[in-house]
């Protein structure tokens, strides 16, 4: 490690550890519909969106309702998403002429689920695949709603928790609307404004034709990357314009676009911690869950930054320079831009799978096997280190309902959090939720493991499944476990190498999203019905205080025995053997 | 249950407008205004000719030249219709051989440099457009590179050093040269060829961009882009 990367991502840290506050306070007044500095100017928006929409604002939703409200917007997204892609070829906005060659039904069902789910997963490359009208018009937009979709359920299970003896949630459709009027959407003009300062493209030009200095031909991709890769940050969706995303120069052209960018991915999940307490009316708790998360993300940052920057024991021993000088980064260079260096890409990796985000900067397919067994345990843990925006706090709310319990076993006590007992129907429906990820991630790997196809056959052209795999030995079965976890995750990085833009993993990758996304949502929102018709049981002298470091401690081991005990074996087979074999020199 | 189901439709129809076209063309008409040069690409023009755009790697090959890191982008690297990269894993066959031929020829082609190879140089990029290199790996070519153009190590040298682009804000990200602008500079201040008398080369000068990172203008960016927002929407 060198003093300017530690300094880099504490700086960071202190940076998001400011704007939590402000910014989950503002977020609570906007979802408890109190006036905010921007009403003036964005309320008749909020309420011109209400007409269109045929919404009552004042109308609220029993949980079931809310379920369904969201659903049936996810089918639409969808749907929507779905068929902008197949018509590409006849829409406007496409000066490449981009057909639907390449948009298959099978890429374009994988591509709506995925920008429906948030995970954006891209079975695609950007640049060559869609137009200039199938990225802002079906993309640019599930990359808004499908994060406020997630905010909404958030503050929903929120509202269960601080309702007392209630029977509705809250509307989905108005939260929905206010979570993109008031905290998206202006938040990203000024980042989409920013990262254009930096470079960043906003054009609709045809891609521009360049003769190099040697007199070489470069075509250089253009096109409106800018607006997209300032939701794509904020909404953790991590969609990228262009096939290698955020490690692309007109993505991510400079080290503080590239700080930017990666506060951007956490910024709202941390101010929803904050966001919560405001809403349960004890701050305290907020920064329990703030502080848990901080925790967990201190211990991924720095097992991942020091062994990217140790680098790769086969590559020094080739003559290859791995500790770090004034003038060069050593480290683990593959994979990596040089702008960005060991520290930001590692911070950056760490956050996008702390977070459900999966935009990159550097290839996690090149990483160390240390370290890129901290961004696979990162998502398999369920992403709860401030994770995705909404889907994090109702992550580790599910996390807080199983800590509550084994603390209750543990003292012989019926658990209780916030006031509210948690019974019986909150710990299936936690459970539910956790082991449909579990069983999602781990069976689909293994199916995709053993399954033969014939060679050239439709499902799988190149063959057997894990023939789609670029790299051998271990290191391709982690390219596998990396893919279902990052789909039933919703997070959309990818240890790229695999070719996933067969039928067979676009359909199961597609179905892992499914399960990542609704199998979590609906249990959530039904402990959230289940909670809000709870009455207040006041705390005494017996009841566990939720707010304290032994909270934090209990919460935090909590989520990594869990992710332990259920992922242990399959990682020890991927990168932690890995890792030996290539102290050992071992190559495949 | 269709109650639920209208507003889905309906909403989805509104928000396509709102987030996919109109807050897309609003940031597009704001920075076509106000940076145009930035949102079209950076791109560097020699009279009207565009050789590139400042934040994308091209090819460099001949020894007068300093090359880019390896890329994976395209069949022949740096094609920036086509980024990606390697995706080799450490414990990769492939990996290890690559870089066993690329460290012979690095040697074979640079052997007045007898330092250690700086770890960016020899391994391929995130993006394959990579448009940097370390300060190291230009100070590794730069011998080759003065011999063929008949100058002194310290010229070359002097230049790098003036091209090194240090850490935004002084701390975020590594100290980094941007290849094409180096050589660009390189054909501006020093003849192509050994025999030909200084400041007679064919290449036009080139201005330089503007450094990519001025805060003072960023705040009044984004101050002017908050203005643009309310009157629009009111």
């Amino acid at each position: 490690m060198t003093a300017t990367g530690v300094l880099q991502i504490l700086g960071f840290f202190l940076v998001l550890l400011a704007l939590t506050k402000p910014l989950g306070l503002f977020m609570a007044r906007v979802y408890e519909g109190q006036r905010t500095f921007l009403h003036p100017v964005l309320r008749p928006l909020e309420c011109l969106l209400y007409q269109l929409g045929g919404i009552k604002e004042e109308i609220e939703q029993r949980w079931t309702q809310y379920a369904a409200s969201l659903l049936s917007f996810s089918l639409f997204s969808f749907l929507f998403v779905y068929v902008i892609q197949r018509l590409q070829a006849i829409l406007p906005f496409n000066p490449q002429g981009f057909t639907t060659k390449k948009t298959t039904p099978d890429v374009s069902f994988n591509t709506a689920v995925s920008f429906m789910t948030n995970t954006n997963w891209q079975a695609y490359g950007g640049e060559t695949t869609l137009s200039y009208f199938s990225q802002m018009a079906a993309l640019t937009v599930q990359n808004f709603v499908s994060a406020a979709a997630g905010m909404a359920v958030a503050i929903a299970l929120v509202r269960g928790f601080a309702r007392r003896q209630g029977t509705t949630i809250g509307n989905f459709w108005v939260d929905l609307v206010r979570g993109t009027v008031y905290v998206l959407l202006p938040l990203s003009l000024i980042g989409a404004l920013l990262l254009c300062s930096q470079g960043v493209i906003q054009n609709f030009q045809a891609y521009t034709t360049a003769t190099t200095l040697e007199g070489g031909t470069q075509v250089i991709a253009q096109g409106p990357a800018a607006s997209q890769i300032a939701i794509k940050q904020l909404g953790t969706n991590g969609g990228g314009f262009f096939n290698t995303n955020s490690s692309h120069p007109l993505e991510n052209p400079t080290p503080f676009s590239n700080f930017f960018q990666t506060l951007y991915i956490l910024l709202i999940s941390a101010g929803l911690t904050y966001t919560f307490g405001v809403m349960v009316k004890d701050t305290r708790q907020g920064w329990a869950l703030f502080a848990t998360m901080s925790l967990l993300f201190f211990i991924g940052a720095f097992v991942c930054y020091p062994a990217e920057q140790a680098g790769n024991p086969i590559l020094a021993k080739l003559g290859i320079q791995t500790g770090a000088t004034i003038g060069q980064p050593g480290g683990n260079m593959e994979g990596k831009e040089v702008r960005h260096g060991i520290a930001p890409s590692a911070l950056w990796a760490v956050a996008t799978t702390d977070a459900s985000n999966g935009s990159v900067n550097s290839m996690h397919d090149s990483y160390t096997p240390i370290g890129g067994l901290v961004l696979l345990f990162n998502i398999q843990s369920g992403e709860v280190i401030f994770g995705g925006v909404g889907a994090g706090l109702y992550g580790m709310l599910l996390f807080v309902v199983l800590a509550v319990f084994i603390a209750g076993l543990m003292v012989g006590r019926t658990p209780e959090y916030l006031g509210k007992k948690i019974e019986s129907k909150e710990v299936k429906m936690a459970m539910v939720a956790l082991m449909a990820c579990a069983a999602s991630i781990l069976m689909f790997t293994a199916i995709s493991a053993n399954i033969d196809f014939p060679k050239d056959s439709y499902w799988n052209p190149p063959g057997a499944a894990i023939a789609n795999t670029n790299n051998g030995g271990p290191h391709g079965l982690s390219e596998i476990l990396y893919a279902y976890s990052s789909g039933t995750g919703n997070n959309g990085s990818a240890f790229a190498g695999i070719n996933v833009n067969t039928p067979w993993y676009n359909l199961t990758i597609g179905l892992a999203m499914l399960i990542g996304r609704f199998l979590i949502i609906l249990p959530m929102l039904a402990i959230a019905g289940s909670l809000v018709g709870k009455r207040y049981v006041p705390s005494t002298s017996g009841t566990f205080p939720t707010h304290g470091p032994l909270f934090v401690a209990l919460l935090a081991g909590t989520v990594i025995i869990v992710g332990a005990l259920t992922f242990f074996p399959a990682l020890s087979l991927t990168p932690i053997v890995e890792h030996f074999l290539m102290e050992a020199g071992q190559l495949f | 249950m269709i109650k639920e189901f209208m507003p889905g439709l309906r909403l989805m129809l509104v928000f396509t407008v709102l987030t996919g076209l109109m807050y897309t063309g609003l940031v597009t008409a704001i920075c076509q205004v106000l940076i145009p040069d930035r949102a079209n690409g950076s791109l560097i023009r020699v009279g009207d000719q565009v050789i590139g755009s400042e934040l994308i790697g091209q090819v460099f090959t001949k020894p007068e030249y300093f090359h880019p890191r390896p890329s994976a982008a395209g069949s022949d690297g740096y094609d920036a219709w086509a980024s990606s990269g390697s995706n080799l894993g450490p414990t990769s066959q492939k990996l290890a051989d690559r870089i066993k031929v690329s460290v012979e020829a690095f040697r074979q082609e640079n052997p007045d440099y007898r330092g250690p190879i700086p770890a960016d140089l020899l391994t391929a990029s995130a993006s394959g457009l990579d448009p940097h290199i370390s300060p190291d790996s230009a100070r590794a070519q730069a011998p080759r590179v003065a011999k063929a153009r008949g100058r002194s190590l310290s010229q070359v040298e002097q230049l790098i050093k003036e091209l090194t682009e240090n850490p935004d804000l002084g701390l975020l990200g590594d100290p980094r040269v941007n290849v094409l602008r180096l050589n660009l500079a390189l054909n501006e201040r020093f003849a192509e060829r050994l025999e030909e008398p200084e400041g007679n080369a064919g290449c036009a000068s080139v201005p330089m961009a503007d450094k990519p990172l001025d805060v003072s203008r960023l705040i009044v960016y984004s101050s002017l882009a908050r203005v643009f927002m309310f009157r629009i929407l009111k």
